[in-house]
């Protein structure tokens, strides 16, 4: 048996270690514990950090111009106006939203960063509080992305044709910024519940069609469905015509398929994810 | 507050890492079983244990990733999960191959930087510090060797400049000057007063840098205390050209035999009288010196040996 090549001296340590700690000890307090604020923003940077993140934004914003182009070439000149521009921007964005909503969670699973998430965040509902948030900017934030390519829509059908009507309401933007960030909450509630992405994903698109689909075959889930099935309940919200102009009735319906779609999914995974062993 | 005296600031407990009887039960199965022990300001702690002894478990109880069935852990004498700002106080690697594969390793600092409050320049220092150059710093994770990845980790674990630091097989896949220079920068720390606790499955790898050992099998403290302590008495190595006539020798003069090593004899006397009693039966050594971590190596082996299996059919 060999003694240890290694001595147990103090002086052989690398200069890279003689650095003094305590450089960074400016702030005001640093243990104070981190503001939503500051988690909100490093989450919404998570969403750009990886190829896979920055491509689905891109592939969000891309969403919306691809539609106004394919009405551009396809829709008649009287319906090439600002409104329907605007509204059709918003379908394929709400597919892709609950996906960057699902991703934001799950993510973390699978890539297992949630131990460090977890350890720097040790009270876990606040990095879920802070996910939410940063999933309700990109919602917003999409949004603002089809305002300027239906805008942009409108200035070239004007410019190609008899279309590029401008007319528009607020009710239709306050209806597309609701759906839109129902549709990232439902991506992040599924992910907190499945915490696996292909589950998550798969779930997220069949369940409500399955229920859309039996709401509609079976007569006696009619009038369940005009309660429970998110496609008809959020269809107010962004289509034509009057979109986003919602009755007291079609509110309460929309709060109650929400509810059951996304609040109850979100609470039953945020327990969940609070509970959970992390290794 | 002016923290450049070194890691332990102002406010040092007498015990940064204090476990209390820990427990953890999966089902009929005891992963954890009444572990306790303390780590104070100045020490290395070694969590020394084969595979599947319960290391990662009671290191992940420790910070609040895993609920203990039983018992309590505080770190600075808080729960983990009740420090504001962990990172600042505690520096945690438990597994570097959790890191987003897609990021950059710069990215994966500033991620951390920013949740913690940590400026930019710390991400700088941090990549430096374990020599993570700018080449390496821009590509991202998914490229780099497990040995980087563990700089990494440990660069995202010293990032809020923490008094504290627990870290699980931080030397896996290091090649040998990496942990040699592992071992320099943990002493260092140690030595500025901060509070290091490190898992191993490997004994040498621990005792060379450690001031305290906890030995775990089967989720059992089996042994602790301090590394002098460990390897005192651990008796006499003695090894002859002749074992037999060595044998005899040591019978003869009523010295105890406690186990043979490759070759060589484990005896339970002051190297004195082991070489006192060689040398009036005239038997010529090859080998005498203070077993050290021979005794040590002993338990450490017959607890392995149960487990191997264990780890084996898992």
């Amino acid at each position: 048996m060999t003694t240890d090549a290694t001595p147990r001296t103090r002086t052989g340590s690398p200069p890279a270690a003689d650095r003094a700690p305590g450089m960074d000890g400016h702030r005001p307090d640093p243990y104070a514990r981190p503001t939503l604020l500051r988690l909100t923003l490093v989450e919404l940077r998570k969403l750009a950090d990886t190829r896979a993140g920055y491509w689905l934004l891109i592939t969000i914003a891309l969403a919306s111009a691809v539609i106004v182009a394919v009405m551009l070439f396809t829709a008649p000149d009287p319906d090439q106006r600002f409104e329907n521009f605007f509204a059709l921007a918003q379908i394929p964005m709400g597919i892709l939203l609950p996906i960057l909503g699902i991703l934001l969670v799950t993510s973390e699973f699978s890539q297992r960063t949630l131990l460090t998430t977890f350890a720097l965040v040790p009270q876990r509902h606040r990095v879920v509080l802070a996910k939410v948030g940063a999933g309700v900017v990109a919602a917003l934030l999409s949004v603002l992305t089809s305002l300027a390519t239906a805008a942009l829509g409108t200035v070239l059908a004007g410019l190609t044709g008899d279309g590029g009507a401008w007319s528009t309401d607020a009710s239709a933007l306050v209806g597309a910024a609701v759906f839109q960030v129902v549709n990232v909450a439902l991506g992040i509630a599924f992910g907190l519940l499945f915490q696996n992405t292909p589950l998550a994903i798969v779930l997220s698109l069949v369940l409500p069609i399955a229920w859309s689909t039996l709401g509609a075959m079976i007569e006696r889930l009619h009038r369940a469905a005009e309660w429970l099935d998110t496609g008809l309940t959020t269809a107010a919200l962004v289509e034509p015509p009057n979109p986003g102009d919602l009755d007291g009735g079609q509110w309460a319906r929309l709060g109650v398929s929400v509810t059951v779609w996304v609040v109850l999914p979100l609470v039953a995974g945020l327990v969940r994810t609070v509970r959970r062993e992390v290794s | 507050m002016d923290r450049s005296a070194g890691p332990a600031g102002p406010g040092t407990l007498d015990s940064m890492i204090t476990v209390a009887h820990l427990t953890k039960r999966y089902g009929r199965h005891t992963a954890v079983d009444d572990v306790s022990f303390n780590c104070e300001p100045g020490t290395v702690t070694g969590f020394l244990g084969p595979n599947g002894a319960g290391k990662s478990t009671t290191m992940r109880m420790i910070c609040g990733f895993t609920p203990p069935t039983a018992g309590t852990a505080t770190v600075e004498d808080v729960d983990y999960r009740r420090l504001p700002n962990p990172g600042r106080r505690v520096g945690l690697l438990l597994d570097a191959g959790a890191q987003h594969p897609g990021r950059t390793g710069r990215e994966t600092l500033t991620l951390s930087a920013r949740t913690m409050g940590v400026s930019r320049q710390r991400v700088d220092e941090c990549l430096d510090q374990v020599g993570l150059n700018a080449v390496a710093a821009r590509r991202r994770v998914r490229a780099y060797s497990l040995g980087m990845r563990q700089r990494l980790g440990l660069a995202q674990a010293l990032l809020g400049d923490p008094r504290v630091l627990i870290l699980d097989e931080p030397a896996n896949g290091l090649d040998p000057e990496g942990i040699y220079w592992m071992r320099g920068l943990l002493r260092d720390f140690a030595d500025r007063g901060g509070t290091v606790l490190l898992s191993s499955h490997l004994l040498r790898e621990v005792e060379a840098v450690a001031d305290r050992l906890v030995v775990i099998g089967a989720g059992r403290v089996v042994a602790q205390g301090t590394r002098d302590e460990l390897l005192a008495g651990a008796g006499t190595l003695v090894r002859a050209r002749d074992p037999e006539a060595l044998r005899a020798a040591l019978d003869r003069a009523g010295l105890p035999v406690r186990s043979s090593t490759d070759g060589g004899l484990l005896v339970a006397a002051d190297p004195g009288d082991v070489g006192q009693a060689t040398a009036d039966a005239r038997v010529a050594l090859l080998e005498l010196r203070p077993a050290e971590s021979a005794g040590l190596e002993q338990m450490f082996l017959a607890l392995t040996a149960g487990d191997s299996v264990r780890e084996a059919v898992k």
